[in-house]
């Protein structure tokens, strides 16, 4: 395959994710409201707001960072999309495995960090003493969802010996029965617990609850660099979806697949956030340490030995 | 004490004090705002004016829309994600909540509240506007990304309604920011806030919600009104 093939292949698919970012959210939202006895936003609304935000006609700045931020988030977006395998089609020089590569699950760990930080530089630099307040309390949060997880994505990696998500699905094939669900517990059960924090519904969504106590990062963003947020946001809850199915769901063999299994992943962060109230963060910190982190650690000992 | 010496004292005493209060006209900025100069930690001096620092005092330019269709399908797109600020003025925004609630449900119209001006496009003035809430009402306008839309809630922003001889409220909102649309009544229920904005997307769609620019154009005229009634102006022209 040439590499403008590859090109054109990860950009079809970026665009994909994008639009299924978005129907995503909205039916998050759509089904948040039929909880509740309403009726609803329509499920085209996430692109009007993109559209109305890109196209108010006075913006403000606060400097450098304000404007790097949510590229940083994007780009955190997309650098995760960029070397994730979406489809598995038996070569990883096939079309839809973007760029993927020996070792791309370390960079992936790498990129997942990326939104949280471009959040928190662009919000920084907006100056507000709450903003730092909501970055810190984010942060904190963001620390103890990665600890549990990147043990999980360890133990995975021993137990199939090697780095590659490419690897690790391709591993997975050839059956219900061959996935990490069935064949490493330990770490898909943290790996199901920490998804919950990663994706940032409640209970666990302090940092992204602007209504309440007007101190989310996302609130000092505005116009452009509010949908430059949003769209990073959608990118983001996609491919960290699509990281879960691959290590733990035995990745998709088509598109149809990947976006069931990923509706499925996403939607139950979803249903548990319609039953569960907001945890504080103290809560929610004390609750990924002890739970998640403890299966975490077991699914290391059991596959170093 | 005798009577000249008691008349000195009442005379030197409303000296005194008529000094104070054209004082206290000259200079109504608080003193943590007033313009002085900070010593730095390696000592060199930094002059702040914080006012100026924290907001922008440029006055708002007019921005053009954009021509034909283009226009049309943004203004389209403006219309279906209006975005409310939650700032609740006066009494009527007791009509607000049940929006969100099954039974109105705005967000069917693509109606949303947003915590922070710098998100919304629509403003509701909800009831009476009292002046020291005005003040507020203006900034947040001003801090609103263009274009931006104002409703207008209930009879007291259209003529004062009960209290259109209260020392304390302003009586016809356009006179101080551009109206969009009003909705009368007192109080107008959730079924006439949700007409409303109806009311406001057919006018967004149709390009007349065009008032941002009708305030920068006539931005003179509008400052000359709101600086007639806000006396203890402590804030830039414009902010951002």
């Amino acid at each position: 395959m040439t590499i403008y093939a590859k090109l054109g292949y990860t950009l079809l698919g970026l665009l994909i994710v994008l639009n299924w970012g978005f129907l995503m959210g909205a039916t998050f939202r759509k089904i948040g409201a039929r909880v509740a006895g309403r009726y609803g936003i329509p499920f085209y609304q996430p692109w009007l707001n993109l559209l109305k935000n890109i196209s108010t006609r006075t913006t403000i700045t606060h400097g450098v960072m304000y404007y790097i931020g949510p590229v940083f988030r994007l780009t955190g977006g997309i650098g995760l999309f960029l070397f994730m395998p979406m489809v598995f089609t038996g070569t990883v020089d096939g079309p839809w495995t973007n760029f993927s590569f020996e070792g791309d699950l370390i960079l992936i760990l790498y990129f997942q960090v990326f939104g949280m930080l471009g959040m928190a530089l662009g919000a920084g630099q907006g100056g507000h003493p709450y903003s730092a307040m909501g970055i810190a309390r984010g942060l904190a949060q963001h620390a103890a969802v990665e600890l549990p997880l990147t043990l999980a994505f360890i133990s995975i990696a021993i137990q199939f010996d090697t780095f590659s998500v490419y690897k690790i699905v391709a591993a997975q094939q050839g059956g219900i029965e061959n996935w990490v669900l069935f064949t490493n517990p330990f770490a898909a059960a943290t790996i199901i617990l920490a998804m919950l924090g990663a994706m940032g519904h409640s209970p666990f969504n302090l940092v992204k609850a602007p209504n309440e106590i007007l101190i989310g990062p996302a609130t000092e963003f505005e116009g452009t660099y509010l949908g430059f947020m949003q769209s990073a946001g959608s990118i983001l809850h996609v491919m960290e979806a699509v990281l879960f199915m691959n290590l733990v769901f035995g990745g998709a063999s088509n598109w149809i697949e990947l976006i069931v299994k990923t509706f499925l992943i996403y939607f139950w962060s979803v249903f548990v956030g319609m039953v569960f109230p907001r945890f504080k963060i103290e809560q929610s910190v004390t609750w990924f340490f002890k739970v998640p982190l403890l299966l975490g650690f077991l699914a290391i000992i059991i596959y170093s030995f | 004490m005798s009577e000249k010496d008691m008349n000195d004292k009442v005379n030197e005493m409303l000296q005194r004090s008529e000094a104070n209060v054209k004082k206290a006209e000259k200079s109504f900025i608080h003193p943590e705002d007033e313009e002085r100069e900070v010593v730095a930690p390696d000592g060199s001096i930094i002059k702040v004016n914080p006012i100026y620092d924290y907001f922008s005092g440029e006055k708002p330019k007019e921005e053009k829309p954009c021509s034909g269709i283009i226009e049309k399908f943004l203004n389209w797109a403006r219309a279906e994600s209006i975005w409310v600020l939650g700032f609740g003025t006066g009494c009527g925004s007791i009509e607000i909540p049940p929006l969100v609630t099954p039974r109105f449900d705005m967000f069917r119209f693509g109606v949303q509240m947003r915590p922070t001006p710098r998100q919304s496009n629509a403003f509701i003035i909800s009831g009476y506007l009292s002046v020291k809430t005005l003040k507020r009402v203006i900034r947040t306008y001003e801090q609103m990304p263009s274009p931006k839309y104002i409703l207008a809630l209930g009879s007291c922003t259209i003529n004062g309604g009960m209290y259109y001889d209260s020392y304390s409220t302003i009586n016809r909102l356009d006179k101080y920011i551009p109206v969009d649309v009003y909705i009368a009544g007192c109080m107008p229920r959730p079924e006439a806030l949700l007409a409303g904005f109806t009311k406001l997307k057919e006018l967004i769609k149709e390009g007349k919600g065009e008032k941002a620019n009708e305030y920068a154009r006539n931005f003179d005229e509008y400052k000359a009104n709101q600086k007639k009634i806000i006396k203890d102006w402590n804030m830039p022209d414009y902010n951002w």
